[in-house]
């Protein structure tokens, strides 16, 4: 029961922040909120990630004397790249929702449908 | 051509529109830009059809890129399934970019059209990347570049409901993505490795653990998002119906096909038939999605006002078809499932070129705008009849011999209420057709279409090449059928 609880401490911050962010997507109308909401979303696979990688009583991967076990540098160099690709992500979305907000004057999802509707 | 260039195809296939891209940036005049950026598009082309005549020659082509040796680097995998996928994306890709020049000014300024060209380029680099490589990681960054771009481009649409259908694809194709990297990642941590020849010898070991299910769950879940099976196609009417006649043109033709690859090279190449079909039943999973998608998609088509939004929804429903050729996991099923990801890319890139033309002239592809509409471009809505008799699947285009191959897995399979379903379905499909069809030629003349003229040349002749090319392959059928039919045994027969 520890064993779960707290060997696998870092897979419950995963998907505790997984579904946070997963729902704060779906639940929220304001733009902003579900961008932020898809940064929580990804962020929680980042670590996901670097803790698939981690070797308990591991060191740095760095050959030297007196070392036998290292933890996988792999997961690592994977994920640096998915970060790029989150903050791209997260720029193209922010520069829509500029332009949203200046089409339309607001960046309430149910306000701009009204809107789009109504014509 | 030299042993050394040839050599060097897999990678130059990749390199080279991603290399122009920024190339555009630094030329940016736009007399220049857009003559560069379709060369770049043909010579891509031409990189395809010399990778597809070695593949049918020679066998699977393997690259290692850097040397470094695969399973440690990064392979490049070309078979036949591969080699067909790049040929219709690039040559789409060529295709659009040759027709577009004058939709192009009428529909974004002119100043931004070395920024169109550079995510173009970039689009069509994630998605032949998607296409090549054999490397799972990879394929997650290949789906983000083509992704990012696309969702820039379709924002770059002229009326401002382009904004929040390109946020929506943003957050429902960014959540898809997500998921196959979680799917990916769960992957590797079973098998340690990350690329799929290897990743498909090592899973039969561990392949009844609960990490390999839930990845094979959360891969299924983000690919179908990505290829806007139904129910999770929401983003997919509003994104095509909004975005430049270019953009839905080019996407609407290649970028769901694109993820429908993704599927079949996880699920067969990877995961294997034995473990995704018969042992957890993906088929009796996707059929039914497959065929509500069809009929509910189609349905949704006959009432729409717009018509690039009635073709958008007719891409749901056309991507039900390739899902339930797969989910036969048959030979004849699979071959149905790969001719028609090849026949409607020609079709439906073509129906959305000609509606650019319509919009060229018209500024709006409403309907009752569209009304006479036939008596004044006679050639474009004679295109787009052609188009539309494809996607009925009529005898003697391509449409029908997708059908034909989807009716004969089902009846393979003794499954006659699919095979009688399929038949009906194509009733749906000419009702739309028909309806457009009706209006533009027996209709009076609106206002604007009184005003209009044929479109130039320039453009009519490209969507007639493309439209033209689905009543060849609907008569010729052993160039796109035979080679589909040796993707899919390549498919069935896995990476060994």
């Amino acid at each position: 029961m520890t064993e779960t609880v707290l060997g696998l401490y870092n897979y419950w911050v995963v998907i505790f922040l997984m579904m946070m962010g997963f729902y704060i997507v779906i639940s929220r109308g304001n733009l902003i909120k579900k961008v932020i909401g898809l940064n929580i979303f990804q962020s929680s696979v980042f670590l996901f990630y670097i803790t698939v990688g981690k070797v308990s009583g591991g060191t740095a991967p760095i050959m030297a004397e007196g070392f036998e076990v290292y933890s996988n540098p792999l997961p690592s160099v994977l994920i640096l790249t998915a970060i790029v690709v989150g903050v791209a992500t997260t720029s193209v979305a922010l520069s829509l929702v500029v332009r949203i907000r200046e089409a339309y004057e607001t960046i309430e999802e149910d306000e701009i449908y009204a809107q789009d509707e109504a014509r | 051509m030299s042993q050394a260039l040839q050599a060097q195809l897999p990678v130059l296939q990749v390199v080279i529109p991603l290399l122009a891209a920024p190339l555009c940036i630094i030329l940016r005049r736009r007399s220049l830009v857009l003559p560069f950026a379709t060369g770049v598009c043909w010579l891509t082309f031409l990189v395809s059809v010399f990778l597809l005549g070695d593949v049918l020659e020679a066998g699977v082509i393997s690259y290692e890129l850097g040397g470094w040796a695969a399973p440690w680097g990064i392979e490049y995998r070309v078979d036949a399934l591969a080699a067909f996928v790049l040929l219709f994306v690039s040559g789409i890709a060529a295709l659009v970019l040759t027709w577009a020049p004058r939709s192009l000014t009428d529909e974004i300024p002119a100043s931004r059209h070395y920024l169109f060209c550079t995510l173009y380029l970039l689009c069509v680099t994630g998605l032949l990347g998607i296409a090549i490589t054999g490397d799972l990681f990879n394929v997650f960054v290949f789906l983000e570049v083509s992704a990012l771009s696309s969702y820039a481009l379709i924002a770059l649409g002229g009326r401002r409901q382009a904004l929040p259908a390109a946020f929506q694809y943003l957050v429902m194709g960014t959540i898809g993505a997500t998921f196959i990297l979680i799917g990916i990642g769960l992957m590797y941590q079973m098998t340690g490795t990350l690329n799929m020849a290897d990743m498909a010898e090592r899973l039969p070991a561990v392949e009844g653990v609960r990490t390999a299910l839930v990845a094979f769950g959360f891969l299924t879940v983000g690919i179908a998002l990505k290829m806007a099976l139904f129910p999770l196609h929401v983003w997919l009417p509003n994104a095509y119906a909004y975005a430049p006649s270019v953009v839905s043109a080019f996407i609407a033709a290649t970028a769901t096909k694109v993820s429908v690859y993704i599927l079949l090279r996880f699920m067969f190449s990877v995961f294997g038939l034995e473990f995704s079909f018969e042992q957890l039943g993906l088929g009796r999973a996707l059929m039914p999605l497959a065929l509500a998608g069809i009929f509910v998609a189609s349905t949704v088509a006959i009432f729409q006002r717009n018509v690039k939004r009635m073709l958008a929804y007719s891409s749901v429903a056309q991507i039900g078809y390739m899902v339930l050729g797969i989910s036969f996991a048959t030979a004849t099923g699979l071959t149905g499932g790969i001719v028609h990801l090849f026949n409607h890319a020609l079709i439906k890139g073509g129906l959305f070129m000609a509606m650019g033309c319509v919009m060229l002239r018209l500024h709006s592809v409403d309907l009752d705008e569209m009304a006479g509409i036939g008596r004044a471009m006679p050639w474009t809505m004679a295109a787009w009849a052609l188009g539309g008799l494809g996607l009925i699947g009529v005898p003697a285009t391509a449409g029908f011999i997708s059908k034909w191959y989807l009716i004969q897995a089902a009846l393979e399979q003794n499954s006659l209420v699919v095979a009688v379903l399929l038949l009906l379905s194509s009733l749906l499909a000419l009702v739309y057709v028909w309806r457009v069809v009706e209006t533009a030629f027996f209709h009076e003349p609106s206002a604007r279409a009184r005003e209009a003229r044929e479109a130039p040349l320039a453009m009519l002749l490209p969507t007639w090449v493309l439209l033209g090319a689905t009543v060849f392959f609907g008569i010729y059928t052993h160039y796109s059928a035979g080679v589909a039919e040796q993707a899919a045994e390549a498919v069935l027969r896995g990476l060994q």
